[in-house]
């Protein structure tokens, strides 16, 4: 018998793999607190936690793989100019952390100020977005409005002749919002709660949530029972069902809401573009595709998919504000799972259970304020207590009436 | 486009219909009776299951008649339509 050389492994020739951003353990029996839903916000709780809080015995569970949610399926716009002081002060906060994040991650997430244009298309549109301006700027938030020729000079590829359906009789502008890589955003977080301790495990799903005397003890999951001093909740559109698991009854709908991309294109849009009432908005992703989102699919829907007519409404709208789009070819559409609540505003916050809290609710707008909820979200769980931005944000709110109406007000329609 | 089968105008292109949110809501016997939490839960709280959905439809575009439906929130299934006098029908 002879024995030669064995043949060479496919793919011995190739460097070797890169090493992992995090760790891929195994649960531990229990946890001071449980993350459950490991998207932006759970990552980003985790890591406050950790940062902000000394909190490192922290367990962040996700049913399927890192950041492959919502956090994967947005459409990366970051802005702050909301009508509300509530809800400009959760937003702002997000944005000043979105402008020394990279540094604080160490990690590229491409955050760029490219601004954002709100277009007013009807007389009343005009007046509410003025207003929207004043409100802002009280609240120290920057923003402007435009005429048509001023929303020209900062996007020259927007149609603004006045023979269309729907005229831009111009926009709101904030030069400081703008759009960042989602992944690589979810990815910094990940790398660096996993260096402070954080255990991300994926593939877990939460299948019941244990409780003792009123108070949160853990969580049973696919991958056994998890003991848990505190559990936050950070699932988006599935809170409803993780919530009964609790015998809590939320005020949120569950709907997809689909975005889509083009193929990409040299660079020729550079700024970020909404508009409420043709309802579509489209920016530019660094690599050159044209990113374009609209409103929700009309049903409740757990698919991650919508219907087609809705991408054709989006496109139709996209192209009469932007006629040199006609020859671009779509590439891909898709959907995510989002929680609407009945204000368009987010609850954030503590529960009848305690040691049970509390984030959802933030329908189509949650991207934007991922450092920021997850600031506010960890000094929740730490403290037991509301951190001042998400005071206002509480689930006993639609039984007060003390309601936080975005619906309309916040620039975009839900 | 999906087709809907509305009760009285037979299948049609979903462009046509308009949605309506849970269905078998009644408004309340008796409303000057209610509390604060019981009235919150009557105009804010709605059933949000994964899986089979009792909701209303109207045919919009068509008959322009409401109509309930059940259809399965994981697929967008409609498993069955039926008047809204009518009760919830069994569906597995």
């Amino acid at each position: 018998m002879t024995t030669g050389n064995p043949p060479a492994r496919p793919g011995a020739d190739l460097p070797d793999h890169p090493s992992f951003l995090w760790r891929n353990p195994d649960p531990a029996p229990s946890y001071d607190v449980v993350i459950v839903g490991g998207g932006g916000h759970g990552l980003a709780t985790a890591y406050y936690l950790a940062t902000v809080h000394g909190i490192t015995n922290v367990a962040v569970l996700e049913k399927g793989w890192l950041a492959g949610g919502n956090m994967a399926r947005n459409t990366t716009i970051i802005r702050s100019n909301y009508l509300w002081d509530e809800s400009s002060g959760i937003y702002e906060h997000a944005l000043k952390l979105w402008e020394g994040l990279e540094e604080e991650l160490g990690y590229p997430i491409l955050f760029d100020q490219r601004g954002v244009l709100n277009l007013a298309h009807s007389l009343q549109d005009v007046r509410d977005s003025v207003r929207r301006v004043n409100a802002n700027r009280l609240n120290g938030i920057d923003a402007e409005w435009l005429d048509a020729d001023g929303v020209k000079e900062v996007c020259p590829i927007i149609n603004v002749s006045s023979d269309v359906r729907y005229p831009v009789l111009g926009a709101t502008y904030q030069p400081r919002a703008g759009i960042a890589k989602h992944d690589y955003v979810a990815w910094g977080f990940a790398s660096a709660a996993d260096r402070l301790g954080v255990d991300l495990i994926q593939h877990c799903e939460v299948t019941g949530i244990e409780t003792s005397g009123g108070r949160v003890t853990g969580v049973n999951t696919t991958r056994g029972r998890i003991g848990a001093g505190k559990v936050a909740l950070c699932a988006s559109g599935h809170s409803s069902e993780l919530a009964a698991m609790a015998g809590i009854e939320l005020p949120v709908q569950s709907h997809p809401l689909q975005a889509l991309v083009s193929e990409l294109l040299e660079p020729v849009h550079p700024t970020v573009v909404m508009s409420n009432a043709v309802h579509v908005y489209v920016s530019q992703a660094h690599k050159g595709e044209l990113v374009m989102g609209a409103g929700i699919d009309s049903y409740n829907g757990y698919g991650q998919r919508g219907s087609f007519h809705i991408i054709e409404r989006q496109m139709s709208a996209a192209l009469e504000l932007f006629p040199i789009f006609s020859r671009a070819h779509l590439l891909r559409t898709w959907a995510g799972i989002v929680d609407v609540s009945p204000d368009a505003s987010p609850i954030i916050g503590l529960t009848p259970v305690d040691g049970l809290y509390l984030n959802c609710g933030w329908g189509t707008g949650g991207f934007k304020a991922t450092p920021g909820v997850g600031d506010c979200f960890a000094h929740t769980i730490a403290n037991d207590k509301p951190h001042p931005y998400n005071e206002p944000f509480t689930l006993e709110r639609f039984t007060t009436g003390a309601l936080v109406d975005e619906h309309g007000a916040a620039a975009v329609a839900h | 486009m999906q087709l809907i089968p509305c009760p009285w105008c037979g299948p049609r292109e979903e462009v046509e219909f308009h949605y309506g949110g849970q269905a078998h809501v009644a408004y309340p016997a008796e409303p000057a009776e209610l509390s604060d939490e019981e009235w919150a839960s009557f105009v804010f709280f709605r059933d949000n299951p994964r899986g089979p959905f009792a909701e209303r439809w109207s045919h919009a575009a068509g008959c322009r008649r409401w109509f309930n439906a059940v259809r399965d929130t994981r697929s967008y299934e409609l498993l069955a339509v039926y008047r809204p006098d009518q009760e919830r029908p069994v569906t597995t």
